[in-house]
């Protein structure tokens, strides 16, 4: 399980408007590419000093790759990475104004606390 | 030395400047009542005469990542860019450049080095809408130099909120030992409860009004023993899950000083979050 990676993923697709809407349109094609080509890179580093251990676990990739924030939260997503990408990438396809944000709140109306561990 | 003009304690939402400026049906039926508090707010800075503005924030993911976490961070630049593509997405807050003050920047790092805070220090920083938010409500001339402080209280571990007040209090005395003839105002932004990316978000009011009634009533009397001894890294979790904005609130308590009570303090029940506003005049308000 690597939660760092999950919000890895999340923040440098983020903070990329070509990758957000690449990921809204495909995500496991945009996962599997992501996990293949850009997953080591360290983002303050020359491409070629890259690590070489950073994968994600089977439910880890499932979920980025059906955009399942519900059980992204439950692995311990980071909360703010998540509702921003997520409300980029879905907010358009709602009507009403924050309809997506409360819609997002009742998927994971279920929890009480302690939520997941965000600590990475 | 250096005058310090204000300290300045404040909620940062990012929505207030869309709906600040929206007309007709996009208008939202607060934006009317917001923008009265936030201009009788604004009235608290601009009374106290600033040279430069020393603004705490915390930055949300955009320059600063878990690969290179710091705790406290100064910023000494002659200039800061400010706001970033998915603030300009989902707020529509504006590219922005805000020039900066070496000089303090400088004071504050080797003083707060000085007296045992390992800070972090950054050349090269675009600030994001926890310095913006403040500019645009408090100067939206954007026409003073800033020294940019951020505090971590998004990515665990955390350091303790005593820490916070310890760093408040000794920016305070930094500040005041800044050999410049400059009025200083200290202004800083956090939140009460609030919930994000959780089942409690975006409701009708903040997650925890208790809390947040506690909380303005700690902060409008810099009650630093009551905060203390209720509010944790655990406890704030309770309140919702991104309340740990709140210290940094706590440490503007530290900059104001313990049991001083606030000059001006105003609060606003919104949607999906309680806004608060307090201003000081170590001056004195004559």
């Amino acid at each position: 399980m690597s939660k760092y990676l999950v919000d890895k993923f999340l923040f440098t697709i983020d903070r990329d408007p070509d990758l957000v809407e690449r990921y809204r349109e495909d995500p496991r094609g945009t996962v599997a590419w992501w996990e293949a080509e850009q997953a080591n890179l360290i983002l303050n580093c020359h491409a070629g000093e890259r690590s070489t251990w950073l994968g994600f676990s089977g439910p880890e990739r499932d979920a980025l790759g059906s955009h399942d924030y519900a059980t992204l939260f439950e692995l311990g997503a980071h909360n703010f990475l998540l509702l921003t990408l997520f409300i980029a990438l879905f907010e358009r396809d709602y009507a009403e104004p924050l309809a997506f944000q409360r819609e997002f709140a009742a998927r994971l109306g279920h929890w009480t606390l302690p939520y997941p561990d965000i600590s990475t | 030395m250096a005058t310090i003009a204000a300290i300045i304690a404040s909620t940062h939402h990012p929505f207030y400047l869309r709906a600040s400026t929206a007309t007709g049906e996009d208008r939202p039926p607060f934006a009317d009542a917001w923008v009265a508090k936030i201009e009788a707010f604004r009235e608290t800075l601009t009374r106290a005469r600033p040279d430069v503005l020393v603004m705490v924030g915390s930055d949300h993911f955009h320059q600063l990542w878990l690969d290179n976490m710091p705790q406290f961070l100064v910023g000494k630049a002659p200039y800061y860019d400010a706001n970033y593509y998915n603030e300009e997405r989902e707020f529509g807050l504006p590219r922005m450049q805000l020039r900066g003050n070496e000089d303090l920047s400088a004071h504050l790092l080797r003083g707060g080095i000085d007296a045992g805070f390992d800070l972090a220090f950054s050349n090269e920083l675009r600030v994001d809408h926890s310095i913006t938010c403040p500019i645009i409500t408090l100067r939206p001339q954007a026409d003073l130099p800033i020294v940019p402080v951020y505090t971590n209280i998004f990515a665990p571990p955390m350091p303790q909120p005593k820490r916070f007040v310890e760093l408040g209090q000794a920016i305070r005395a930094l500040v005041e030992s800044w050999p410049s003839d400059q009025r200083v105002a200290i202004i800083g932004t956090g939140h009460l409860s609030l919930e994000l990316g959780g089942p409690r978000q975006f409701g009708p009011h903040g997650p925890d009004p208790e809390f947040d009634r506690k909380a303005v009533a700690w902060i409008a009397s810099s009650d630093l023993d009551g905060a203390l001894a209720e509010v944790s890294l655990d406890s704030l979790w309770q309140p919702g899950n991104a309340t740990h904005g709140f210290m940094d609130f706590m440490l503007m308590m530290g900059v104001a000083g313990k049991n001083v009570k606030a000059d001006y303090a105003d609060s606003l029940d919104l949607f999906h979050t309680m806004e608060a506003y307090f201003t000081w005049y170590p001056e004195g308000t004559s």
